[in-house]
């Protein structure tokens, strides 16, 4: 459990996190959704103690960070992959680690080997690729067997398979009860991971809902309709009180289901060639609800 | 303990740390073998405290190392993972400067009595024997002077967070800046009786008996400095981001 209560941070003049609460509950993956620059990094580093907030606090699993006595016990964060020494190898960086959160040395084989690392495990950290890399600051945040998980953009430089396989960890941590914060630019990717979001732009909260409430919320589901008696077609429809956009080739009916739809057109003795009903995507939840808090268009 | 080991691993888990240690050693005890040897043929004996004149050229690289300990770990990153891993980052600091004040000690300890031992061996003269409490303190005391000198690099490391700064400090201020304050018109040679490294000098070299301090003296005076250092940075580092 990671509550995060009025947290705001100042760089400077820039405030990067403006009052911004939230809360990732046990045994959800929560997706941290917001553009470049919204702020997800800086909270994420307030939330681990490694930036001190202006004002506000976090609580994790009830607790600030510095009462933890074993912080890698209960809370296990990979902001940046790059965070090791080049030098050192994969097995060393795990075995330091291992020894400050007080578990066994078998403990490092273990997550080597949860990670895929093992053949590497005496390479240097810094002949490692993005994705190996990666492996390894996973490994590093499991090390201590945490029961709060907490990544900055765990996909970077994954290859599909990579992709695929940290969805999977993260829905395994969460089944196991576990809380799970990921963030994310990259709305595609939340949809499938996350099952709660929390939005933020411009370091302010936007909502915090289900993944699935906060698509449908924002974007209505419509009907995308193909016929060649258009103009029947519309009149009829308009008639009932749909309201009809044009697409090349197209109608975009929105207010009636396709069951509806259907129906009409067959009461009026039109011929359908298409009829696919369309669920909103995050993508339009998105840009519907952050509007101006964009500061760049989120990919 | 814990956390001693933890630095411990680190330490010694990347190889500059061995190196300078390596250099460190090489350097004081090979050195003095040519002054010992040089000299050796033109006098009947070398006394125990003369071979321990170059003892800065051990102590500067393991500064070197102490103070890398930090700044590598702020230029890879390590130091976020290493505060994601401890409750509070001042004892993380604390930890690193005792386990490198233990490394500096133990290199000090062999530096010196190495030193004295070639000297011993290449002059074969008993006048070069350890005899007078004093000659102890300087052979035997020598490891305290490297562990402070350790917890000094370790602080300004903290402080600065940047390799070549720190290096540069470390290294010029003993060798270099030390000297020449005593050119400051006036005040010049009371500020240099007062330079840290200078009081360091009082202990692990022959007394001067123009400094207003003994040779303790002198030692304690080289901890407080670094002992005000390490508070220093403390604070900065608990304020600061990391």
């Amino acid at each position: 459990m990671i509550e995060a209560v009025g947290l705001t941070k100042r760089y400077g003049r820039t405030v990067a996190v403006d009052d911004l609460s939230f809360t990732a509950r046990p045994g959800v993956v929560t997706g941290f959704l917001g553009p470049n620059g919204a702020g997800k990094s800086t909270a994420m580093r307030l939330v681990l103690g490694l930036d001190r907030s202006d004002t506000g606090f976090v609580l994790i699993d009830g607790r600030r960070f510095g009462e933890l006595r074993r912080p890698l016990r209960v809370i296990g964060g990979l902001l940046d992959a790059t965070w090791v020494h080049p030098h050192r190898t994969a097995r060393d960086h795990l075995r330091w680690l291992a020894r400050a959160a007080d578990m066994p040395r078998t403990r490092v084989d273990e997550v080597l080997d949860l990670v895929g690392l093992t053949k590497v495990a005496r390479s240097p950290a810094g002949d490692f690729s993005l994705g190996m890399a990666q492996r390894l600051g996973i490994a590093a945040a499991l090390v201590g067997d945490p029961s709060v998980l907490l990544f900055d953009e765990p996909v970077n430089g994954l290859d599909p398979q990579g992709i695929a396989w940290i969805r999977k960890l993260m829905r395994t941590m969460a089944d196991n009860g576990r809380t799970v914060l990921v963030s994310s630019h990259l709305l595609a990717e939340m949809a499938q991971t996350a099952d709660e979001l929390i939005v933020i732009g411009r370091g302010r909260l936007i909502a915090q809902c289900p993944t699935a409430q906060f698509i449908s919320e924002a974007t209505e589901s419509s009907v995308r309709v193909r016929t060649a008696q258009v103009e029947r077609l519309q009149t009829a429809l308009v008639h009932k009180g749909a309201t009809v956009r044009h697409e090349p080739g197209a109608l975009v009916v929105t207010g009636l289901d396709a069951a509806q739809i259907g129906e009409l057109a067959a009461a009026h003795g039109v011929v359908l060639h298409e009829l696919s009903p369309r669920r909103g995507s995050l993508e339009e939840a998105y840009l519907h609800h952050t509007g101006d808090a964009a500061d760049h268009q989120a990919g | 303990m814990t956390l001693l080991a933890v630095e411990r691993i680190k330490l010694f888990s990347t190889r500059a740390p061995v190196w300078c240690v390596a250099t460190a050693l090489a350097l004081t005890i090979g050195a003095t073998a040519g002054l010992v040897w040089l000299n050796a043929r033109h006098s009947d004996g070398v006394s125990p405290e003369s071979t321990q004149t170059l003892y800065i050229l051990g102590l500067a690289v393991t500064m070197v190392m102490a103070t890398l300990s930090v700044t590598t770990e702020y230029r890879f990153g390590t130091i976020k993972a290493t505060f994601q891993a401890v409750p509070s980052r001042t004892r993380a600091l604390l930890a690193k400067a005792t386990v490198l004040a233990l490394v500096a000690g133990f290199v000090g300890e062999i530096s010196s009595f190495g030193s004295w031992g070639v000297a011993r061996l290449i002059t074969g003269s008993p006048h070069t024997d350890i005899a007078t409490a004093d000659e102890w303190r300087e052979i035997a005391g020598m490891g305290l002077v490297y562990a402070v000198a350790a917890v000094l690099a370790v602080a300004v490391g903290a402080l600065l967070r940047q390799s070549a700064a720190a290096v540069a400090i470390l290294l010029l201020f003993p060798l270099l800046v030390e000297q020449l304050v005593e050119i400051v018109p006036g005040v010049g040679e009371r500020l240099h009786d007062w330079m840290p490294f200078v009081a360091a000098s009082q202990f692990a070299g022959t007394v001067d008996p123009t400094l207003p301090y003994g040779p303790w003296g002198g030692l304690a005076y080289f901890a407080a400095v670094a002992a005000v250092l390490l508070v220093a940075a403390l604070v900065v580092v608990e304020k600061r981001d990391a």
